[in-house]
C-alpha cells in the first residue's frame, strides 16, 4: 500500500486522533479534582487575604474553617437557606437568565451589566460573634473585570481590608492595584457616615489627610485614573442600595442570627 | 549528518531559533516581565518541542505527506494540552499568570519548524536532541530578556527585591515601560546585534 493511498491517509489519521484524544482525556480526567482543589483553595486564599487573616505557614483549609460561607438574597438583604455556597458560582448565576439580575443603565456604576440575585458573604465568627464580614466585588477597571474582596468590621461601614484577585490592568499602572502600600491605606476607612449615606471614594491623586472626609477616601493610583475610577465605581455600586447596603442595613439592626 | 554534539548546540548561538530564525518571538514578548514565569515556559516549550520532535521523527516513514503538517500539529496540540493540565494541577499559580501562553505554545513556531525541518528526516535520537537544543536556545534568550525587564521594570529578580523600588520606599524609580511587551522587543533587538556583532556569518547580505 503506497504512503498516499487515501486508505492510508484516513488511517493514519483515524489512529493519531484516537491516541491523541485517549491521552488528553487521560490527562484532563486524571488531573481534575486536583485543580479543582486549587481553585477552591486559590479563592479561599483571597478571602483570607482580604480579611488579614491569611498566613502563609498554614494550610489553607484549617484556616479557612474559622470563615462561614453563607448565600445572601441581595434584593431582600436575608441569607437563603437554598443554595448550597459550595458549589454556588456567582459568575455563572450572573448570566444564567433564571438567576440574574439585569442592572438598570443609570445605576450600573460598576459597568457589568448584570449580576446575580444572590451573593456570597463570609462570615468571620468567634464565640459566636461576628468579627468581620467579606464580600465579593467586581467591577470594569480600565481593560479588565476586577475581581476582589473586601472585609468589613462588626459594625458594617469599616474597612479591615480590600484587595483584587484577579483583573487584567496594565501592570506597574493600574495593575498597581495589587501594590502593598496602596492596599495599606484601606483598612480603617469608612464606607458609610453616621447616617448611613455611603460615601467611599476613590480620588484623582491624593487624600487630603488634614480634610473632615478623609475617612471615606482613598487615594488614586498615578497614571490609572481609569481604573481608580472603577475601583471607586465598583465600590459604590457593591455597597451601594442595589448591591449589599439592604444587606448590611438588616445585620446592623437585627444582628446576625445562626 | 551532523554529529549530536552540534545538534544539541549549535541552537544555542549558531541557530537560534529566536536569534537567527527570528521565531517564537509572540511568547517571547509576552511572559518575559518576570523570571520566574519564564523558567516554567521555557521547560513547557523545550518538553513540547523535544516530545513533538521524537514522536514525528518515529512516525516519520508513516506519514503521508499530504497530512503531514495536520499530524505535526495534533501531536504538538496533544503535548501542548497534557503540559497546560500538569501546570493547572501542580503549579496553579504560575499557570494563572502564564494564562493563554501555554496554550499558544501549540503556534508557537519554533515547535511546528524543528518538527517539520528537521524531525520528519532525522532519526529520533537526533530530532530529540535537537528539541532539546532549540529550546534550551529558546530559553537561554527568554531568560536574558527576563532578567532585564524583572530586574529594571520591578526591581527584583524571582521575587526576591534587589533594587529597592520607591514605591516600597527605596530609592529605585522601576522603568514602567520594561514591564511592558514592547521593551522585550528592544533587548531582543539588541541581543540579536550583539550576536551578529560577535558571529558576523549571521549578518544577512544586502539584497
Amino acid at each position: 500500500m503506497s504512503r498516499d493511498s487515501t486508505t492510508r491517509v484516513l488511517s493514519v489519521a483515524f489512529l493519531l486522533c484516537l491516541v491523541c484524544s485517549i491521552l488528553v482525556s487521560a490527562a484532563a480526567v486524571g488531573l481534575s479534582e486536583r485543580q479543582e482543589r486549587n481553585k477552591i483553595e486559590e479563592k479561599r486564599k483571597n478571602i483570607l487575604q482580604a480579611a488579614g487573616l491569611y498566613d502563609a505557614g498554614q494550610s489553607v483549609e484549617a484556616q479557612f474553617s474559622k470563615i462561614q460561607p453563607r448565600i445572601v438574597d441581595l434584593q431582600t438583604g436575608l441569607f437563603s437557606a437554598e443554595i448550597d455556597p459550595a458549589s454556588f458560582d456567582s459568575r455563572a448565576a450572573a448570566r444564567e437568565p433564571a438567576t440574574r439580575y439585569l442592572i438598570p443603565a443609570e445605576r450600573d456604576l460598576a459597568a457589568i451589566k448584570s449580576r446575580s440575585r444572590y451573593m456570597e458573604a463570609y462570615l468571620v465568627m468567634a464565640d459566636g460573634q461576628l468579627q468581620q464580614l467579606i464580600l465579593p466585588v467586581y467591577g470594569k477597571g480600565l481593560w479588565s473585570t476586577m475581581y476582589g474582596f473586601i472585609a468589613l468590621a462588626d459594625d458594617f461601614s469599616t474597612v479591615n481590608g480590600f484587595a483584587f484577585y484577579e483583573h487584567g490592568e496594565t501592570p506597574g499602572l493600574g495593575g498597581e492595584i495589587d501594590n502593598s502600600s496602596w492596599k495599606k491605606q484601606w483598612p480603617g476607612k469608612k464606607i458609610y457616615d453616621d447616617s448611613g449615606t455611603l460615601r467611599i471614594d476613590v480620588l484623582k491623586g491624593m487624600v487630603d489627610r488634614d480634610s473632615a472626609d478623609a475617612i471615606y477616601q482613598a487615594d488614586g493610583l498615578a497614571g490609572a485614573t481609569l481604573t481608580a475610577r472603577g475601583v471607586g465605581n465598583l465600590l459604590k455600586y457593591w455597597l451601594g442600595e442595589d448591591g449589599y447596603k439592604p444587606f448590611l442595613s438588616r445585620l446592623k439592626t437585627e444582628g446576625v442570627k445562626p | 549528518m551532523s554529529s549530536a554534539k552540534d545538534v544539541l548546540l549549535d541552537p544555542l548561538f549558531n541557530k537560534n531559533p529566536i536569534g537567527l530564525q527570528i521565531l517564537g518571538i509572540c511568547s517571547a514578548l509576552a511572559v518575559t516581565s518576570k523570571l520566574e514565569t519564564v523558567v516554567v515556559m521555557a521547560l513547557a516549550v523545550t518538553f513540547v518541542i523535544a516530545g513533538s520532535n521524537v514522536s514525528v521523527s518515529l512516525l516519520r516513514q508513516q506519514i503521508p505527506g499530504s497530512i503531514r503538517i495536520i499530524v505535526e500539529i495534533t501531536i504538538i496540540a496533544t503535548l501542548v494540552i497534557i503540559v497546560d493540565q500538569f501546570l493547572k494541577a501542580y503549579a496553579f499559580g504560575i499557570s494563572k499568570q502564564l494564562s493563554v501562553f501555554v496554550g499558544l505554545i501549540i503556534t508557537n513556531c519554533i515547535v511546528l519548524g524543528r518538527a517539520e525541518a528537521f524531525a520528519m528526516k532525522n532519526p529520533p535520537g537526533l530530532s530529540f536532541l535537537d528539541g532539546i537544543g532549540n529550546g534550551l536556545g529558546y530559553s537561554l534568550v527568554l531568560l536574558i530578556v527576563a532578567f532585564f525587564r524583572e530586574l529594571f521594570g520591578a526591581g527584583k529578580l524571582l521575587g526576591f527585591t534587589i533594587l529597592s523600588t520607591t514605591n516600597e520606599g527605596g530609592w529605585y524609580l522601576p522603568n514602567g515601560l520594561m514591564l511592558l511587551p514592547p521593551s522585550a522587543f528592544f533587548i531582543i533587538g539588541l541581543l540579536i546585534w550583539a550576536l551578529r556583532t560577535w558571529r558576523t556569518e549571521q549578518v544577512e547580505e544586502e539584497g
